[in-house]
């Protein structure tokens, strides 16, 4: 909705150059050209980096497509050793590939079909992650709503520490997380997991910067036309806050999608590993497998990434705290 | 502006009105609060409050208080100074550069290059891919027989185990680099493009140069992103420990032997009271960190109200 109203500027500021006198140059002044080699140069940096930023994924993908012997002379150089213990020598070196020489599915097969372990793994991530991004946005949709309203100092103690929190590693907050869950008596359940997750201050950090830029006359007007505090959220602040939510929910999903430590340490039952941790240990073993297994993992974030890129996008802008 | 002078003697009235939705808006909001606060008392306050304690007790068993004794030790160990030293190295390279090259990168995006959304969307790519996948590609481009090797040797240059050098942070600094500068790319994007084109324009008209310009008016407009930006690498570097963790194991070599490692180590002797004093310093030092770049903010944009 902003971008009509930046157009429309854009257009009145070039009419007002021309008017001006500026554009009206002579056709290929010196400083066009520069500008003109300028920007082709900026193009292919740009370009060359982007490239390089989108290799491993992909990489990943196209791997996944190789059969294991194919798999093993690329990169048996590599993983040889760790995988058999001693050096077998498959190829002297690594090869970069990135168009198998056969497409082949068998790595699918056995991911998908032959062993039920993967795709069992796979739902306990589903299961553990979603509940874990849906209650933290709401939990921090209704805590922005309240750090916004009102600028104290005890809630700017709060939040403060909120920041802190958030930014601790999670070495240091597993130690807490551990004893809590021990007295709670859910070690080695789902809870143990989900409950630090739905309360992690990550995103009211994120959605409280965004609505405290809601301007107070909405709200004011709101409650002019006799609405509650919870009609105002439910009615104005809310809606307004979709874009952010999306994208930090992006974030958290990604984050906690990506999980390894937080199983290890909190879970004792192997079935009840996501299937980051448990891709994890393939690594060393089936390489083959490992691209494969890797791009089904991929799979939703990718689906939520094609889906929603221009909100995500402007979500993150959002999250900067710019004024648009 | 309507009606002014009429409005003069409601004054009183108005103040009352006034305090009266503050007050509202004050107690009003108090329920929103509080499940988000009583969730982080729980899991996290709290227990912070017991790891302080455990931190000041001999060990957790016994209980006997020996005060900042747990610290003296924690001090003088090697293996944690090691830890402390390497994971200020690796900030200090990795929060300035993944600032700061986003921020280059961001300005050459906002040259109006075409296919911008293209390129947008590649530099966010590395968001998506799973960790382990990233550790596995990583080893085949910095094994000792990896391709980078490979692609070097080529140019006759001499193998390195890379991961095993000292060129192993390099190596770290560079996977981090990877996976966060399109995320920081966007929030820079976002801010220079909300910079008021008027202001530049005239300063142009004044035949300002283009550093001036960037110096005297773009990084005023970006001192609040520069701020975020800066928290969410910090953020950010410490999650990279994730990959760093698979990609070395345990017990790295010494150059990346960071405090993560040192932390999860003591995890997995029970060592509690060394644990939770390493986890007050840290807590500590980000206290620190964070109130700088709050001050900092607060002296940069300070004249930029609106």
């Amino acid at each position: 909705m902003s971008a009509d109203i930046r157009n429309e500027k854009d257009n009145a500021r070039v009419a007002a150059r021309k008017y001006a006198g500026y554009s009206r140059r002579r056709p290929a002044s010196r400083k066009k050209i520069k500008h003109a080699v300028g920007m082709t140069l900026a193009t292919f940096i740009v370009l060359f980096l982007s490239l390089l930023f989108l290799t491993p994924i992909v990489l990943t993908i196209t791997n996944s497509f190789m059969s294991q012997s194919e798999i093993a002379s690329n990169y048996g150089a590599v993983f040889a050793t760790t995988a058999n213990g001693g050096r077998r020598f498959v190829s002297a070196r690594v090869n970069l590939k990135y168009i198998p020489d056969m497409v082949s599915f068998s790595q699918y097969v056995s991911v998908l079909f032959k062993s039920p372990a993967y795709l069992l793994k796979y739902w306990n991530s589903i299961f553990l992650v979603v509940p874990i991004t849906f209650f933290q946005l709401m939990v921090a949709a209704l805590a922005g709503y309240g750090f916004s309203r009102y600028n104290g100092k005890i809630r700017g103690i709060i939040f403060f520490s909120y920041i802190i929190l958030m930014l601790m590693p999670y070495q240091v907050t597993l130690v807490p997380n551990f004893l809590v869950s021990q007295k709670l008596g859910i070690i080695n359940t789902f809870w143990a997991i989900w409950l630090p997750g739905v309360f992690s201050p990550f995103s009211v950090y994120l959605v409280t910067k965004y609505m405290k830029r809601i301007p107070p006359s909405l709200i004011e007007a709101a409650k002019m036309d006799g609405a509650g505090e919870w009609k105002v959220f439910t009615r104005v602040c809310f809606p307004l806050c979709k874009s952010i939510l999306y994208a930090t929910g992006i974030l958290v999903f990604i984050d906690y999608w990506n999980m390894v430590e937080q199983p290890l340490i909190l879970l004792s039952d192997e079935d009840k590993y996501p299937l980051s941790v448990y891709l994890s240990k393939i690594n060393s073993g089936e390489v083959s497998l490992a691209f494969a297994v890797a791009t089904v993992y991929m799979i939703p974030a990718l689906l939520v990434f094609l889906y929603g890129e221009e909100s995500l996008v402007e979500g993150i802008s959002y999250q900067g705290g710019v004024k648009s | 502006m309507k009606g002014f002078p009429a409005k003069k003697q409601n004054n009183k009235k108005k103040y009352k009105e006034r305090s009266r939705v503050k007050r509202q808006a004050k107690y009003g909001s108090i329920p929103f609060l509080v499940p988000s606060v009583i969730g982080a008392c729980v899991f996290f306050f709290i227990p912070f409050l017991v790891v302080i304690r455990y931190s000041m007790l001999d060990n957790p068993l016994s209980g006997n208080f020996v005060g900042l004794e747990n610290y003296r030790l924690l001090i003088e160990n090697g293996a944690y100074r090691k830890a402390v030293h390497n994971t200020a190295m690796f900030s200090v390279y990795a929060v300035p550069l993944g600032v700061i090259l986003s921020l280059l990168l961001a300005m050459l995006m906002d040259l109006k290059l075409p296919f911008r959304s293209g390129f947008r969307s590649f530099f966010l790519s590395p968001m998506m891919v799973p960790v382990a996948s990233v550790v596995l590609i990583w080893q085949v481009l910095f094994d000792y027989n990896g391709a980078v090797n490979a692609f070097l040797s080529g140019f006759g240059a001499e193998k390195v185990d890379y991961l095993k050098s000292g060129k192993a942070i390099a190596v770290i600094v560079i996977l981090f680099l990877w996976k966060n500068l399109g995320y920081n790319m966007i929030l820079f994007l976002a801010a220079l493009s909300s910079i008021p084109q008027d202001i530049i324009e005239v300063a142009i008209l004044e035949s300002a140069s283009p550093l001036q310009i960037f110096f005297r008016i773009k990084l005023r407009y970006l001192a609040g992103t520069f701020v975020f930006v800066t928290i969410m690498t910090l953020i950010n570097s410490f999650k990279i420990f994730r990959e760093v963790y698979l990609l070395t194991t345990d017990y790295p070599y010494e150059t990346i032997y960071m405090l993560q490692h040192y932390i999860n180590n003591r995890f997995r002797n029970l060592d509690y009271q060394a644990l939770s004093a390493a986890a007050i310093l840290m807590s500590l030092v980000m206290i620190v960190i964070i109130a700088i770049l709050f001050v900092a903010e607060g002296l940069a944009g300070k004249d930029l109200e609106g």
